[in-house]
């Protein structure tokens, strides 16, 4: 029986940090797609978090994964609302057309 | 009183120009013409108490201005003959022409500015007249100068206006730059720069060489020199005169007040003033009589032939100011001033008078585009009439009757004759005097004849003439707006032209009055048996110094001379103008190349303007766009900013507005952050 230890934890949470940080940058399409993106980063970090709280037996980290749930979906929440007024404001959400920072 | 003459003038101009506004054009002209009404009589107060009575000179120091090391100069008010003299010509023509200015500028919208700047004007002039040191003199010097640009371009909306008052001032410069030099080193020599301990010293210094640039010259005559060429700018004498004609783009009163009677007079002022000096240095004296005859001949040939009324009398002027540096130079000081004062009268009367039959004209100010205003405007005809007399110097010799002129200027002819005989440069003067007179008379009735007699020129030609018309009003702009509606229907032929108001024509009496009796009532006083116990201490006479005797014993044909001269001029004009009326045509196109010089000035201004302006503005030019904009500027600011700008121009592709692109240079980042401590950074 296979037992998953703390490095395979570890290297699925790596790849899903990647994909996250792969997301925001290559993505070209949407801007939601960044945004969840965002979200698979903290999910990643969440997974260290357990992992190394399972691993270490400290219940702390446990509870830190829980406030990071509240406030990525607090972060969710806001970051769909800016899209919102965004959208009604600019009638667009594609990522090319949202360059007002250019120099 | 000396303190009440010298600053009331001051509280009008304080008054009127820093409260004008608010009180309105008609107190302005009262709180100003008012208080030189009562200087005038003040003045003429003094004069018959230090002058004609036995009151003594006095010096008044009101307090010191600046004292550094051993200059120290005070603001002082040195009342002498010489003094009131001058306060009796400033102050009365000034208040005359306040009283005018009344009538003449009635139609001007910036009345309070325009009476203050002339209260100013009387107010520097008199702090000129009464200074005690040469620095004073040089403030009230400086403070004419100013006066005389603000009024000179008092219709600033005029282009012409503003290059007239431009050019009078820069030319100014010139002459105060060698005025300057000469205080600084009449200092030098003298340790003082007040008037008694200068002349103190004077006697001392004669002999005394000076080296400059590789050159050793008597130190007295180059410092006379130098002051000369400060009055040589301010009385418009022969190469520095270019400013004066220009003046008359300014209002009439000006010109009678500033560029006639007063401010120009200054330079002759100040060398009777400085007698002392200009007589232990005799070269300069001769310099003083080249330039002054040479003047007197000059600016009389070239009023021959202009057409703006204005411009002969001004032409005329320094013509007459010419007459009295040939005084100063030959050493008759007070002949000169005699004649500043006559002349004050005559040409302040002819100005005004000018400035009546422009009024009565619609301000045209071309004299070929009158004729016949006699019946129109008899009182100004008379008064211009009395004022052409003077001028000419009418009157019979050896008797005690003539008009202002003849008792002064045939002093100076007669002076300049006698002097003339052990002296070259001094028989040039009378030479050059002689025949400026017969010119005199000819250009004065010319201007009488063309602008009273004949036939309405206007009238004639107003309407084949439109073209001409326009020019004419392109040159010499409009008084104001408020004559823009008359500007096309003018010319009299539906407005005929009409006596002025009295308020203009009252001056005008008073002046005719001395113009007619300033020369035999003074003629005693001022160079006659009487000079002495009149002028007291205040010229200097060196010792060998005998002209006023001497110029008693010359033959009888030098003082019919300018009397034959003058009936010439007045014979020649009368042919000419009147009895065959087309023959100053005739003679125009008989010598074409001398009519175009005389009518062109000599050629001065264009000399003038390939000489130094031209130049200057090229040199200008080189360092304004080649040394300031592209060295300075390109090296300094502008060079700067624009690698700034190409900096900023890589640095902003960065810049690309797009998130991800963000969101990768952080990640990169903190990779960076991250190897570096995982690698190295943790010892």
């Amino acid at each position: 029986m296979f037992e998953p230890g703390l490095s395979h934890y570890l290297v699925v949470a790596a790849i899903l940090f990647t994909l996250g940080v792969a997301g925001v940058i290559l993505n070209r399409k949407n801007i939601i797609v960044i945004l969840m993106s965002v979200e698979l980063i903290l999910l990643s970090v969440n997974l260290n978090l357990v992992a190394f709280s399972t691993s270490l037996n400290d219940l702390t980290g446990q509870v830190f994964a829980l406030f990071v749930l509240t406030v990525a979906a607090a972060e969710a929440a806001i970051g769909l609302a800016i899209l919102v007024t965004f959208y009604r404001n600019r009638g667009t959400i594609a990522v090319e057309d949202i360059n007002e920072l250019k120099g | 009183m000396i303190e009440a003459i010298v600053f009331l003038p001051l509280l009008g101009f304080l008054i009127a120009g820093g409260f004008g506004r608010w009180i309105g054009p008609r107190p302005s002209e009262l709180v100003t013409s008012g208080p030189l009404v009562a200087c005038a009589v003040m003045s003429w107060l003094l004069f018959f108490g230090v002058g004609l009575g036995d009151e003594h000179a006095f010096l008044r120091t009101l307090g010191e201005w600046f004292s550094s090391d051993a200059l120290k100069v005070n603001w002082s008010l040195r009342v002498d003959t010489l003094t009131v003299v001058m306060l009796v010509v400033v102050t009365t023509v000034s208040s005359l022409v306040h009283i005018y200015s009344i009538g003449y500028m009635s139609e001007d919208p910036h009345r309070p500015r325009f009476f203050a700047y002339l209260s100013l004007f009387t107010f520097a002039m008199l702090m000129l007249v009464t200074a005690d040191n040469l620095v004073q003199l040089f403030f009230g010097w400086e403070g004419v100068g100013l006066a005389s640009y603000l009024l000179i371009g008092f219709w600033y909306e005029k282009p012409s206006a503003n290059a007239a008052a431009i050019k009078a001032f820069v030319v100014n410069r010139v002459g105060d730059f060698g005025f300057a030099l000469g205080v600084f080193l009449v200092f030098k020599l003298t340790n003082s720069v007040t008037f008694d301990e200068v002349f103190a010293a004077i006697p001392g210094l004669e002999g005394l060489k000076i080296h400059i640039f590789g050159f050793t010259a008597d130190a007295l005559t180059v410092a006379a020199a130098l002051l000369f060429v400060g009055a040589m700018g301010k009385s418009a004498q022969f190469f520095l005169h270019t400013w004066l004609p220009d003046a008359m783009e300014g209002p009439t009163p000006v010109s009678a007040l500033i560029h006639a009677a007063t401010m120009v007079t200054a330079g002759v002022f100040m060398v009777a003033r400085l007698s002392p000096v200009f007589e232990y240095a005799p070269d300069a004296r001769t310099i003083v009589t080249i330039i002054g005859a040479t003047t007197a001949f000059f600016a009389a040939t070239v009023a021959l032939v202009q057409n703006d009324i204005k411009r002969v009398i001004a032409y005329s002027t320094c013509s007459q100011l010419g007459y009295m540096f040939v005084a100063e130079g030959v050493g008759g000081y007070s002949l000169g001033i005699f004649h500043l004062f006559t002349h004050a009268f005559f040409k302040a009367l002819l100005f005004l008078g000018a400035g009546s039959v422009i009024v009565a004209m619609h301000h045209e100010q071309d004299m070929r585009k009158m004729g016949g205003l006699r019946k129109n405007i008899p009182f100004t005809f008379w008064m211009m009439t009395i004022g052409t007399l003077a001028l000419t110097g009418v009157g019979i010799p050896h008797t005690p009757f003539g008009f202002a002129g003849f008792f002064s200027k045939d002093a100076i002819i007669e002076a300049a004759y006698s002097a003339g005989e052990h002296d070259r440069s001094a028989f040039y003067g009378f030479v050059a005097t002689v025949v400026a007179a017969g010119l005199t008379s000819f250009y004065s009735w010319r201007l009488v004849f063309m602008t009273f007699f004949g036939p309405r020129a206007a009238v004639a030609h107003a309407h084949e003439d439109h073209a001409h018309d326009a020019h004419a009003h392109a040159g010499h702009g409009h008084k104001d707006h408020a004559h823009e509606d008359h500007a096309h229907g003018d010319h009299g032929h539906d407005h005929e032209p009409r006596e002025s108001p009295v308020v203009m024509l009252a001056p005008l009496a008073i002046l005719a009055l001395g113009a007619i009796a300033a020369g035999f009532v003074f003629e005693r006083y001022f160079a006659g048996e009487a000079y002495g116990e009149f002028w007291k201490e205040s010229l200097f006479t060196g010792g060998h110094n005998h002209l006023l005797h001497e110029m008693h014993d010359i033959p009888a044909w030098v003082s019919y001379s300018a009397t034959i001269a003058m009936v010439l001029g007045f014979v020649v004009s009368l042919f000419v103008y009147m009895l065959r009326p087309g023959t100053a045509h005739q003679l125009a196109r008989a010598f074409p190349w001398l009519y175009q010089f005389l009518l062109n000035k000599w050629y001065f201004d264009e000399l003038y303007d390939f000489l130094l302006v031209r130049p200057a503005f090229a040199i200008g030019r080189l360092f304004w766009k080649g040394g300031d904009g592209r060295i300075i500027d390109g090296l300094g600011p502008d060079g700067v900013a624009a690698r700034v700008v190409d900096g900023a121009k890589v640095a902003v592709r960065l810049q690309t507005g797009y998130i991800y692109h963000y969101a990768f240079a952080m990640l990169v980042g903190v990779a960076a952050v991250t190897s570096y401590f995982i690698i190295g950074g943790t010892h």
